[in-house]
């Protein structure tokens, strides 16, 4: 079941990719995608983590306030880094993460360092070492709103 | 509106182009490899996401919209990896940051000023 879904994405991805829909090109999709298939079954790397974390309907919010906030810091980090004058205060310091799965964790530590002005240097189980450009970063960080909501989008079934 | 799109498209391609140059600016200026990474951030978010997303205007509806979504999304997925593993390495190679390392008592005091 798990293998004609991923089947299918892949023939979708494919087809979007090419943008040929000549019979002869199309086999070659439909062989190809099949290739890719039996490789992935035999490697044995199609697993519940893969597919179930994106599925979940609360993720495209999540990722919707990600890009708000990385614009918010885009602004800052870029005026700090061209306006004379401008100082920065980095720091180090270990950010509690409160997600169940690792793919959790590995998002949140993401989201992190997506976000300019903050990197995720080390992880663990359940913390993260976080270097952070400003004080105001670091805050924000450990205000943990970024956590809870990846906590949320986590806890849906 | 053909001159709308194109004007749209434009102030995203300038907007993306000023942050690539903002983050070029702070690769040089920044005292280490860990603040560094910070201005790489925002060419690699920012400015890669206005410039997609200047480009995207430009073609429209078209199968050219759907394969720069993709290179954005490829993007957001992987540049946070290399960041991490690149600033992870440095780390395991032995190199400090050049800056202060809080205390556990501080990032308490930082978390409660967060959480009001």
């Amino acid at each position: 079941m798990r293998l004609v879904g991923l089947y299918l994405a892949l023939f979708v991805f494919w087809l979007l990719m090419s943008g040929h829909y000549e019979a002869l090109i199309l086999g070659f999709g439909i062989v190809s995608c099949a290739a890719a298939v039996y490789i992935a079954r035999r490697k044995d790397i199609v697993d519940d983590e893969t597919l179930s974390w994106y599925l979940k309907p609360k993720l495209p919010f999540y990722w919707l306030w990600l890009l708000g906030q990385i614009l918010k810091a885009n602004v800052d980090v870029a005026k700090r880094c061209v306006l004379p004058g401008s100082r920065i205060d980095p720091c180090v310091f270990l950010a509690p993460a409160d997600q169940e799965t690792s793919v959790g964790v590995v998002t949140y530590a993401n989201s992190i360092t997506l976000t300019p002005g903050t990197v995720s240097m080390q992880t663990w189980d359940h913390e993260i070492r976080v270097h952070a450009l400003t004080r105001d970063g670091a805050r924000d960080v450990l205000g943990d709103e970024m956590g809870a909501r990846i906590c949320r989008v986590e806890g849906e079934q | 509106m053909a001159l709308a799109v194109d004007i749209a498209s434009w102030a995203c391609l300038v907007a993306g182009a000023l942050l690539c140059f903002a983050g070029g600016v702070g690769m040089i200026r920044f005292p280490d490899v860990y603040a560094r990474s910070h201005a790489a951030g925002v060419i690699d978010t920012g400015g890669a996401l206005f410039i997609l997303l200047g480009l995207a205007l430009q073609a429209g509806f078209a199968l050219v919209t759907v394969k720069l979504g993709l290179i954005g999304l490829l993007l957001f997925f992987t540049s946070p990896t290399a960041t991490h593993a690149l600033v992870k390495g440095a780390l395991a190679g032995g190199l400090n940051p050049l800056c202060h390392q809080l205390t556990a008592d501080e990032t308490a005091a930082l978390a409660d000023e967060a959480s009001p």
